[in-house]
This record gives C-alpha cells, sequence and structure tokens, in this order.
C-alpha cells in the first residue's frame, strides 16, 4: 500500500491508497480519479495516462523505457518530468509519491 | 443537459456501460443509475483476455475496471447476470428476461457484440471455442496446456493473438484463413506478411485460403478439423474467431434505426431524445473519413462513454477522436491509427526484417491510416497528422533519416 496524492490541473487534490504492484496509473482509475485516462489500459500503447511526477520523487519513480520515452515524446506539454503513469509500479517506496495532471490527455 | 434527478439505465455493463456510469459520477451527475449486465461479474477489460491473461500474466482484480465496491460507493445500481428482454421506448421502460420492468429518463445501450458463429456441423463440440467473455477466456486457458494443439479457425487479432500465447504456454498452434492472408480484412499486405513470417519463425503454422467445413470430434470432443479442400487436420482444441456482430436486436425491435449496429450520431444519440447508444454495437459516423462506421475498440468505447456523459451533464461535446487501436503479439507491439479508407497508395518506413516499421495508408499526400510495429514515433506522429489532415511531403516520410517529428513539423 502506498498513499499517492493526484493533482488535478485546476488544483483538485485525491489522495488514494494504491495498492502494491498495481501502477500508478491503476490507482487513479481504480478510484476513478478525473484527468487521466488510460485508453488502452496500461499497455503502453496510447499516452493518456501522462502525469508530472514532484520533482522530490524522481528518482524513486525509476528510468523510462526507450518505448516510454517515444511515446512521451508525442504528448501534449511534456516537461523533463513527465511519465507515463501506467509505467510507473507501485512500491512501498513511493508511500507519499505526489504527481500532477496535465490539462487534457487528447 | 437532463434533469440532475433524472433515471439513467444502461444496458450493458462492458468496457462501454462501465465506463458510461463511472464518468457520469466523475462528472457530477448525482441522479440515479442502474447498470445492466448480462455476465456474472463487474465490468472488465477484454483486450488481455487473448494476450496478458491468457498467458496468467494479469489476474481478475487487474482486468476489473473498478473494484468490486466501486458501484455501491458510488450509489450505482450495478446488476449482473441479467438480460434485457425488449425496450418500450413509449413506455420509457426496459424488459428484463424474467419480467421485471424498470422505468428510464435516459437510456443507454452498450450491448456490445458477440462472436460470429460458424454455421458448420460440430460446434457444439466439447474443446470448440470462442473468445469474447472472461467466461470463455476460462475456458479457453483450461485447454491450453502444453503440447495441445490447437485448431485457430480465422486469422484476425484475435486468432493471432491467441496463437502468440499458445505458443508461450508451449502448445501448438494452426492458424486456418479462407483469405490468402491474415488479417486480411483489416491490414495492408505488408503487415499481413510481416505477421506470418514473425508467427512461422514462432512455430506456428498456417492454412491459408481453405475454409474448415466440418469441426470433427469423438465422445463428444473436438478431435479434428475438416478443410474444404477435403483435408483433415487433427486437433485438441479449436478456436473460432472470425469476427463479430452487434447485439442490436432489442433496439431493433424496439423501432430504432440500425444498419450493422445502432446509428446514432456524434454525440452518440439515436434519433430518440432519450436514447443513446455506446461501443460495439453501434454504427457511427467517422467524420474524417465522410462515412459511418461500426469500430470495435476500446478506444471507441471510451470516446462514446465520454460523449453520453458530456451530453448528460452540459459539458462539451469532446473533440473527435481519430480511431485508434493496438495489439500484442509475442514482442511486438503493434499500434493502429486511422482507418484504410480511400487510400491510393501505400509506404512503408522502416525495415520489417528488423520488426520495427510502419505502413502508412496514403490518399494523395494525406495520411489515411498508419500500421506501426514496435514503432511509436510513427504512430503518435501519424495519428496527429490524421486528425489535423495535413498534407506530407512522401520523399521525407519515407525517409528514416528524418524524424517523425520533422514529417510531421
Amino acid at each position: 500500500m502506498a498513499k499517492i496524492t493526484y493533482i488535478e490541473h485546476d488544483g483538485t487534490e485525491h489522495v488514494v491508497d494504491a495498492k502494491t504492484g498495481q501502477s500508478v496509473m491503476e490507482g487513479a482509475i481504480k478510484h476513478n480519479i478525473p484527468g487521466i485516462d488510460a485508453d488502452c489500459g496500461g499497455a503502453c500503447a496510447c499516452a493518456t495516462c501522462h502525469v508530472y511526477v514532484d520533482p522530490a520523487w524522481i528518482a524513486k519513480t525509476g528510468e523510462k523505457s526507450a518505448m516510454e520515452e517515444s511515446m512521451l515524446d508525442f504528448a501534449e506539454g511534456v516537461e523533463d518530468n513527465s511519465r507515463l503513469s501506467c509505467q510507473i509500479k507501485v512500491t512501498d517506496e513511493l508511500d507519499g509519491l505526489i504527481v500532477r495532471m496535465p490539462e487534457s490527455q487528447h | 443537459m437532463i434533469d440532475p434527478s433524472a433515471k439513467v439505465v444502461i444496458v450493458g455493463a462492458g468496457h462501454a456501460g462501465g465506463t458510461a456510469a463511472a464518468l457520469l459520477r466523475q462528472y457530477g451527475f448525482a441522479g440515479p443509475i442502474t447498470l445492466l449486465g448480462a455476465e456474472p461479474i463487474p465490468p472488465y477489460q477484454r483486450p488481455p483476455l487473448s494476450k496478458a491473461w491468457l498467458k496468467g500474466e494479469a489476474d481478475e482484480d487487474s482486468l476489473a475496471l473498478k473494484p468490486l465496491d466501486f458501484y455501491a460507493g458510488q450509489n450505482i445500481d450495478l446488476r449482473m447476470s441479467v438480460s434485457v428482454a425488449s425496450i418500450s421506448r413509449a413506455l420509457k421502460a426496459v424488459t428484463l428476461a424474467g419480467g421485471e420492468v424498470l422505468t428510464y429518463d435516459v437510456l443507454v445501450l452498450a450491448m456490445g457484440a458477440r462472436p460470429r458463429r460458424l454455421e458448420i456441423p460440430g460446434m457444439d463440440l466439447a474443446g470448440v471455442c470462442e473468445l469474447r467473455t472472461a467466461a470463455d477466456a476460462e475456458t479457453l486457458k483450461a485447454v491450453l496446456k502444453p503440447g495441445c494443439r490447437l485448431a485457430v479457425v480465422g486469422g484476425g487479432y484475435v486468432g493471432l493473438e491467441v496463437a502468440a500465447s499458445a505458443r508461450a504456454l508451449r502448445a501448438e498452434a494452426t492458424v486456418i484463413e479462407l483469405q490468402s492472408r491474415v488479417l486480411a480484412r483489416v491490414a495492408s499486405e505488408p503487415l499481413s506478411a510481416f505477421f506470418e513470417a514473425y508467427h512461422r519463425e514462432r512455430g506456428v503454422a498456417f492454412e491459408l485460403g481453405v475454409s474448415v467445413h466440418e469441426i470433427l470430434g469423438q465422445d463428444g470432443r473436438v478431435t479434428g478439423v475438416k478443410l474444404s479442400d477435403g483435408r483433415t487436420l487433427a486437433c485438441d482444441a479449436a478456436l473460432i474467431g472470425v469476427g463479430a456482430v452487434p447485439n442490436d436486436e432489442i433496439a431493433r425491435d424496439a423501432g430504432l434505426e440500425c444498419s450493422n449496429g445502432v446509428v446514432v450520431d456524434l454525440e452518440a444519440r439515436t434519433a430518440d431524445p432519450a436514447v443513446f447508444a455506446i461501443g460495439d454495437v453501434t454504427h457511427r459516423p467517422l467524420p474524417l473519413y465522410d462515412r459511418s462506421f461500426r469500430l470495435e475498440s476500446v478506444p471507441n468505447a471510451l470516446e462514446q462513454a465520454k460523449q453520453v456523459a458530456c451530453a448528460l451533464t452540459g459539458r462539451p461535446a469532446p473533440a473527435p477522436e481519430v480511431p485508434w487501436f493496438w495489439s500484442d503479439q509475442y514482442d511486438l507491439k503493434m499500434q493502429i491509427a486511422g482507418l484504410p479508407f480511400d487510400g491510393d497508395s501505400l509506404l512503408v518506413r522502416g525495415d520489417p526484417a528488423n520488426a520495427r516499421f510502419a505502413v502508412f495508408h496514403l490518399k494523395g499526400d494525406l495520411i489515411q491510416a498508419v500500421e506501426a510495429v514496435n514503432a511509436p514515433p510513427e504512430f503518435m506522429a501519424g495519428r496527429q497528422l490524421i486528425g489535423s489532415r495535413r498534407p506530407i511531403v512522401r520523399e521525407r516520410l519515407a525517409d528514416g533519416a528524418v524524424s517523425m517529428k520533422e514529417v510531421a513539423a
């Protein structure tokens, strides 16, 4: 279990207990959090689960794969701390993670 | 926007119906929602059934769209194992198979599609499977033991994905396809050739240009298939994957216009203002291609669920999306954007021999569709260019040294 704070583009915060082994994307989808669409359900095929990882958490969320990198390359509003949340696995070390959502996933 | 206390009844608890219910709540709709599902389990994702789930890499929890307690928590009345017998638009009511009548202010039809059945002898033999539901997948998984000889009838996506999963489970697979190539209805020739070769290298056998005349059995169990050229192929199980037909009968009986699916507009409305339809069961406009079509895909189900939720909560209609699809087989990620309508030429970028390439369907200098294998930039940029209708320069698109960013610039 890890507490994850999802912050919508308008500042609305949602705190969720995400299960270890799930992805950060699933933590949002299973709790019906707005701002993450995840059209492909976690296949790294759509880039609609884009989040900005809080700078304090970047090292703990791990490295991007080449596939993720090239999908993100074409998403809107990408920054250095952009990730596809379906590619971040929830671990106990991520307890307290904060991610922010872009204005739109499409 | 509807009355906030309006009664919404959603018929069908698949990806489309389940998402519509969740989005209505997410967008602030507080009225009663009844979600009627024919299956005994809450809404779940179907795509993994032929892939990760079949290979044992995903469990039921990860398939579920939402945890079971979500529905009660969100005051969504999810009723499982129920089927709707009829709709009365005059009374604004649906009648369940058991006779119970539920009234609605807004009806959302999301009955999906079902596997097309082959009208040949032997379809009822044990070991003859189809793949649409979690229960189907359970049955298929039980027979796909190491050494099992699986006959895959139909060389479409379901058939190829199952063949790949069968090989991962150390079962034997033979794909039987009536057309001269696999994916004939849905993909370009270079893509078909690539997938056939890739599967052959991994031990899948192909019988192309033949059909199955009969499923043979002994003691009620499948033992083989009889082909149209007279040969018999021995097998221990058969998967029938020859397309799907929409479950639009109750809509048709209710006098709603149907044409290979329930006809809807770009907000997922039928001609009856109280009735919407979403997902695989719909025949919908495709503004980018000046026609209507029935799409079978998760992105389509999600797009239309969003259209309904926006329409009912007074949000502006979402921008139309470029249709897209994906498939995972072995270590291949295939992503397709657009539909190959009205193309006049094909352009291959990259080299199929490296298992990293994309086939562009062009109409003049416009991209109509792109089929990308392990090529996310081609898919992502292609999808954007299809949506924007921006012409491309063929020489630059064909030149792998010119990045897709530059092609799209």
